[in-house]
């Protein structure tokens, strides 16, 4: 069914039984109705898009326009979620087209069991974001508070000591910060299935004065999503001065890829 | 989850979030139309266009995206 000027574009791949219905009433990143291209036991959710908009030299130019990359990309994932709601999904990394629906077949035919395994692997689990942020200004101020004497002593040798504190103190609390990191990553992967630290956001992107000491994301078992929360905000009143917070259930985008398929 | 973020700056969050997964996450499987060489680029290239856009509305994005994970 190759038509010149359009190309299919994949969302999701899916078990094949029940694809029609859990792809039904969806509407993928051009508004165009969303289906299932079905081969065996697997399904992979598209949708036909034109080239002129989702083309290769139309997907280069267009990723650079962040009103544009913004509103496919809510598109694509409305459309992963919407799938994920009814059963296991694996995403697939936004922007992947293809010419027709016979080149989809194919490689659901030909990566059949990687498919599977990824299918088995997030079956019943979902992704849950967790970043930790550290305020430089208030952890220092906690540590040297913490350190200051009591009798007083107003010399200059106290006044020196004081002032290296201060210098050594934003080092400190960084190192601190940095080991809270650690221990809560340790903690949430207990009730994980996997976990993985992904890049800190840069500052400029979280709009925060804030250290980000983490941006953990975990796959987690739907059961266990509760217990997951409550270990988050027990973590959060022994952490003093780090501030966590959660994003998600999300589709299991950082675990499907895991999964060699190529 | 104790602070309390402007509502723009909440969205810009999520959408950073958002690209963060649907960009860099998903299983990668070679596509007809291909952007395979610039995959990571592509990603990069994206968030690059973010943060030049977010940088205009705050004073202090002083650095560049993929640096070191913290300062």
């Amino acid at each position: 069914m190759s038509v010149d000027g359009v190309g299919i574009w994949a969302y999701a791949v899916m078990r094949s039984d029940r694809a029609e219905d859990r792809t039904r009433g969806l509407h993928g990143v051009a508004g165009e109705a969303v289906r299932a291209v079905v081969a065996g036991d697997l399904a992979a959710a598209v949708g036909t898009v034109g080239l002129n908009e989702f083309g290769q030299d139309a997907l280069r130019r267009n990723l650079e326009d962040l009103d544009w990359l913004s509103a496919k990309a809510r598109a694509h994932d409305a459309v992963v979620s919407g799938i994920a709601r009814s059963g296991p999904v694996i995403p697939v990394r936004m922007a992947t087209v293809y010419f027709d629906d016979e080149r989809v077949r194919h490689l659901l035919t030909n990566k059949r069991d990687a498919f599977d395994a990824a299918l088995h692997r997030v079956s019943g689990r979902s992704e849950l974001g967790v970043k930790a942020y550290a305020d430089p200004k208030g952890l220092a101020a906690q540590e040297a508070r913490a350190e200051e004497p009591v009798t007083g002593n107003r010399s200059g040798t106290a006044y020196l000591l004081r002032r290296r504190r201060e210098l050594t103190s934003e080092e400190e609390a960084y190192r601190f910060a940095a080991g809270e990191a650690d221990r809560i990553h340790r903690t949430l992967m207990r009730c994980a299935v996997d976990g993985k630290r992904k890049p800190a956001l840069d500052k400029s992107l979280s709009g925060r004065a804030a250290w980000t000491v983490l941006n953990g994301t975990y796959l987690v078992d739907e059961g266990l999503i509760d217990l997951f929360m409550e270990t988050v905000s027990a973590l959060e009143k022994t952490t003093g001065r780090i501030t966590l917070e959660v994003t998600g259930p999300w589709p299991p985008y950082s675990f499907a890829g895991d999964v060699e398929v190529s | 989850m104790t602070e309390v973020l402007p509502a723009d700056n909440d969205r810009r969050l999520a959408l950073v979030d958002l690209l963060d997964r649907v960009l860099a996450g998903g299983v990668v499987i070679s596509g007809d139309v291909v952007l395979s060489i610039a995959d990571v680029d592509m990603v990069v290239i994206s968030l690059r266009t973010l943060i030049s856009s977010v940088g205009s509305l705050l004073p202090a994005a002083e650095s560049d995206f993929g640096g070191d994970s913290i300062r």
